[in-house]
């Protein structure tokens, strides 16, 4: 049984890979571009160590969107609100760094723990509304996504936390002190985050937490059925309060490799999106650590190799196309596996019933 | 002259027989009942009958010509309507709206004829007595016009026969009484009716034929004139309803459960339970008998404390509800076997070994401080599957695949685990067969022998009769009176459930 569902684990994001694949092969086709060679192109120009360097960077960032949109899934929360709480984590931890002179490690420590923090915070509003006021999560988010946005705006003018470096157009916060930065490897001309390891360690905390401890049992079980959990003495208002919160909290680690290895500082160039990008990723990696983490590289492989199209004369949009119709077959191929799953066990169930229904329908007979 | 002839009808699911050999003759303008326990196969046959669903083997015949019907649309092209048990009426909209939803009459295929839909409503609802007004909001309606509307929407479909099932379950007396008069209109006036039921009684006073189904099979079939309640009674059970051997009871003297003056009121202020005072010792199964909706579920919410009383107080193992959480009281050792198994008492899409830990989880052998015992759990699902004959190929299929009388008998082995002193039993043997069922009443007598307490809540009186020490019978939320079986005939027991005998 096992066997078989790591099997079809495996075999429905291939399958729908390869769907999509095909679909942007016809639109490619159709352009009048040769798609095998611009496959081939694409293929070798992502797999250029150099862009590998960037690639890793970026799956770093998406990693983090993908676990804590996981987070969420498990207890049926969509949390769209990845992008303000990335925001704000990124922000504050930005502005705590900077403000703070710390020995080196425990410098680091507090940024990222201020960024969890304020993620897990703004999020805990969403998770305040839902479970007291019965709010939807995914409108309180939404509007708490621009919340955010404009609230970091305002918080970045000069008057408060932000400055305007001469000759530069963009507020951004004060730079953090060497002591606060994360070292980075030197690989191939470029620089890959050591955030990597923590954003890894976060992965594989989640899956632990999730199904080895007896707080992830409660939270899958208020997720699989709020009314099952509540009978069984889970406080299950409460586990939907506390999930939001960790969601938050690791939505807040999203911006924080490009923070503490590449920028120190946190301006408004920092890139929005997130929120999106990180519920489709858990929904390729089907919320496993493993699987988001090759669904997080595989697209910012695809976003990489965006450019190579361009010189083709091909719109780099079709790469959202791809990623787009990767979405809608993983849906489609994972709703279908798990119809599979369940006829294979009602099937098995089936043919140990039936035996015991035939000899109670001949004794009942033998009683006439 | 019959305007419906079923035989030889036979549908099987995996692991279950819901229909065989079911044959029927339903003679034209008349009401037509077909009784049995709840899974004896009667809404398998109804949903047959209304297309839902497809039958293996045997044939329908309706008004004369053999049928195959492939949705609820060929059901109603053949003039068969059916009225659900929980209404589909829309709150928001007019009767008028309701009526016509899904088969509006058009103008051009798209502008609703609204004045002739009305005046098709006005006729169907004067010549049937229905008296309902098409522009009344449905939000004003109560459960009794509610239900004529519903009938109204199969008659302006056309229907001829007319399915009702479990047409009273939500009426109040009076209602039911309604209902049969406008029932008789309707067969007056040429139509015919089949009326699902469990309620011997009404059936007695309502139909002109009976037709009693058990174990997915037609047994017998009967007219009130020449039947009783008793012989109807035995031929839905079959005289093979096994009798569970209670042995003597040794009922401590101090009380585990003590219910005092508790009230509880909805947020709406309607008062669903009011002052009730009840006491369960070691070793005794306390009845709980009611008809339902009088309380029941929410008595069983406070004590596993999922809500809080508004006054009073409830006691469980000396320790006071209202200032504990459902974990500590299952903590202290109180089961929980409730009445939506599916809903409350599994997690339908989780492996069976997973759901051993339900309940349990805050408690070793299935947590070991933070983390979970797999392995305990898996031991744990092996013992039960064993013990009570859950029928499954394994213990890492979903819970969802078995079926309900399985699932039952993997709720009960968990609860029953790890000796519980106070077990609270809502329904447990309700919609199972024969078989688990013995199997339920078995370990729950054996419980008991070993001192635990039980409160039973059943609807079901033969259970309650001879599994009980003492009967308690709740009515409009207050405890009314307490039985001893042993002293009491299910008259009584039943005049007491409407409230009749409030001494």
């Amino acid at each position: 049984m096992t066997k078989s569902r790591v099997f079809w684990a495996v075999v429905a994001p291939t399958a729908a890979i390869f769907t999509s694949l095909l679909f942007t092969y016809i639109i490619l086709k159709i352009r009048g571009v040769d798609p095998i060679e611009m496959f081939r192109l694409m293929i070798s120009y992502g797999f250029d160590p150099r862009n590998l360097v960037s690639e890793l960077n970026q799956t770093v960032a998406y990693y983090m969107a993908g676990v804590a949109a996981a987070i969420g899934f498990k207890m049926l929360l969509f949390n769209i609100g990845i992008d303000g709480q990335y925001r704000m984590g990124a922000f504050f931890g930005a502005v705590v760094g900077a403000a703070v002179s710390l020995p080196p490690i425990l410098h680091v420590l507090v940024i990222i723990l201020t960024a969890m923090l304020a993620g897990g915070a703004w999020a805990a509003i969403a998770g305040y509304l839902k479970v007291r006021r019965g709010v939807s999560e995914v409108i309180s988010n939404i509007m708490l996504n621009f919340i955010a946005a404009a609230l970091i705006a305002f918080l970045l003018s000069p008057s408060i936390f932000g400055i305007l470096p001469e000759g530069t157009q963009v507020l951004q916060t004060r730079s953090i002190p060497a002591s606060g930065r994360m070292p980075t490897i030197k690989a191939f001309d470029g620089e890959i985050y050591t955030f990597l390891f923590l954003a890894i360690f976060v992965g594989v905390s989640y899956w632990i937490m999730l199904n080895k401890t007896v707080f992830g049992f409660n939270l899958r079980a208020t997720g699989l059925s709020f009314r099952a959990a509540r009978s069984s003495g889970v406080n299950a208002p409460g586990m939907i309060f506390v999930t939001t919160v960790l969601s938050g909290a690791i939505a807040g680690l999203v911006g924080i490799g490009t923070l503490l290895s590449d920028t120190h500082n946190y301006s408004m160039a920092f890139p929005s999106g997130y929120a999106f990008t990180g519920l489709a990723l858990a929904l390729l990696g089907r919320n496993h650590p493993v699987g988001i983490f090759f669904a997080a590289f595989l697209w910012s492989f695809l976003e990489r190799t965006a450019p190579v199209l361009e010189f083709e004369g091909v719109p780099p949009e079709i790469i959202i196309v791809l990623q787009g119709t990767i979405v809608l077959s993983i849906v489609v191929a994972y709703e279908l596996v798990s119809r599979i799953n369940l006829r294979q066990q009602q099937r098995a169930v089936g043919s140990v019933s039936a035996e015991v229904i035939d000899k109670d329908s001949k004794s009942v007979k033998e009683t006439k | 002259m019959n305007v419906l002839e079923i035989s030889g009808v036979e549908k099987k699911y995996p692991g279950v027989v819901a229909n065989q050999d079911v044959s029927l003759q339903v003679r034209q303008a008349s009401i037509h009942a077909i009784i049995g326990e709840n899974g004896a196969g009667k809404s398998t046959l109804m949903k047959i009958l209304y297309g839902l669903i497809k039958p293996d083997a045997g044939s329908i015949r309706a008004f004369g010509n053999e049928v195959n019907l492939k949705s609820p649309q060929d059901a109603i092209a053949l003039g068969i309507g059916m009225v659900h048990q929980h209404f589909k009426l829309a709150d928001n909209a007019t009767v008028l709206e309701n009526v016509i939803l899904g088969s509006e009459p058009t103008r051009f295929g798209f502008l609703v004829k609204y004045d002739e839909a009305r005046e098709k409503l006005k006729e169907i609802s004067k010549n049937y007595g229905l008296e309902i007004d098409p522009d009344e909001s449905l939000a004003n309606l109560g459960v009794g016009e509610r239900q004529r509307v519903e009938i109204a929407k199969v008659l302006f479909r056309g229907a001829k026969i007319l399915i009702l099932d479990e047409p009273t379950a939500v009426l109040v007396p009076q209602e039911v009484a309604e209902l049969f008069a406008n029932l008789r209109e309707l067969v007056k006036k040429g139509l015919t009716i089949l009326f699902i039921s469990h309620k011997l009684d009404e059936v007695l006073s309502i139909a002109d034929d009976i037709t009693i189904m058990r174990r997915g099979k037609t047994v017998a079939s009967r007219k009130p004139s020449n039947t009783s309640k008793k012989e109807l009674a035995e031929l839905m059970v079959g005289g093979e309803l096994p009798k569970p051997k209670v042995g003597a009871a040794k009922i401590s003297s101090s009380s585990i459960l003590n219910i005092k003056e508790a009230s509880y009121s909805r947020l709406d202020k309607r008062e669903i339970l009011n002052k009730v005072n009840l006491e369960l010792h070691g070793g005794e199964i306390l009845g709980l008998a009611g008809v339902e909706g009088n309380g029941q579920s929410e008595l069983v919410e406070l004590i596993m404390g999922l809500i809080q009383p508004s006054s009073g107080s409830v006691e469980i193992l000396g320790m006071n509800v209202a200032s504990h959480l459902t974990k500590d009281i299952r903590n202290a050792g109180v089961a929980y076997i409730p009445q939506d198994r599916q809903r409350d008492g599994l997690l339908m899409t989780a492996p069976l070994w997973e759901n051993r830990i339900l309940g349990h989880q805050f408690n070793s052998p299935m947590a070991k401080s933070i983390w979970v015992n797999k392995s305990a759990a898996v031991e744990g699902s092996k013992s039960i599957v064993a013990e009570f004959d859950v029928r499954t190929p394994g213990i890492s299929v979903l819970a969802s695949a078995l079926s309900g009388g399985n699932q039952q008998k993997f709720i009960v082995g968990r609860e029953l685990s790890g000796d519980p002193k106070i077990i609270v039993a809502a329904q447990p043997t309700r919609g199972v067969d024969v078989g688990a069922q013995a199997i339920i009443w078995d370990h729950l007598v054996q419980a008991r022998s070993k001192g635990a307490g039980i409160l039973l809540v059943s609807a079901d009186l033969e259970e309650l009769f001879s599994l009980s020490d003492r009967i308690a019978v709740i009515y409009n939320g207050s405890i009314v009176s307490i039985l001893n079986p042993r002293e009491t005939s299910p008259e009584q027991l039943g005049l007491a459930m409407t409230g009749a005998s409030k001494s």
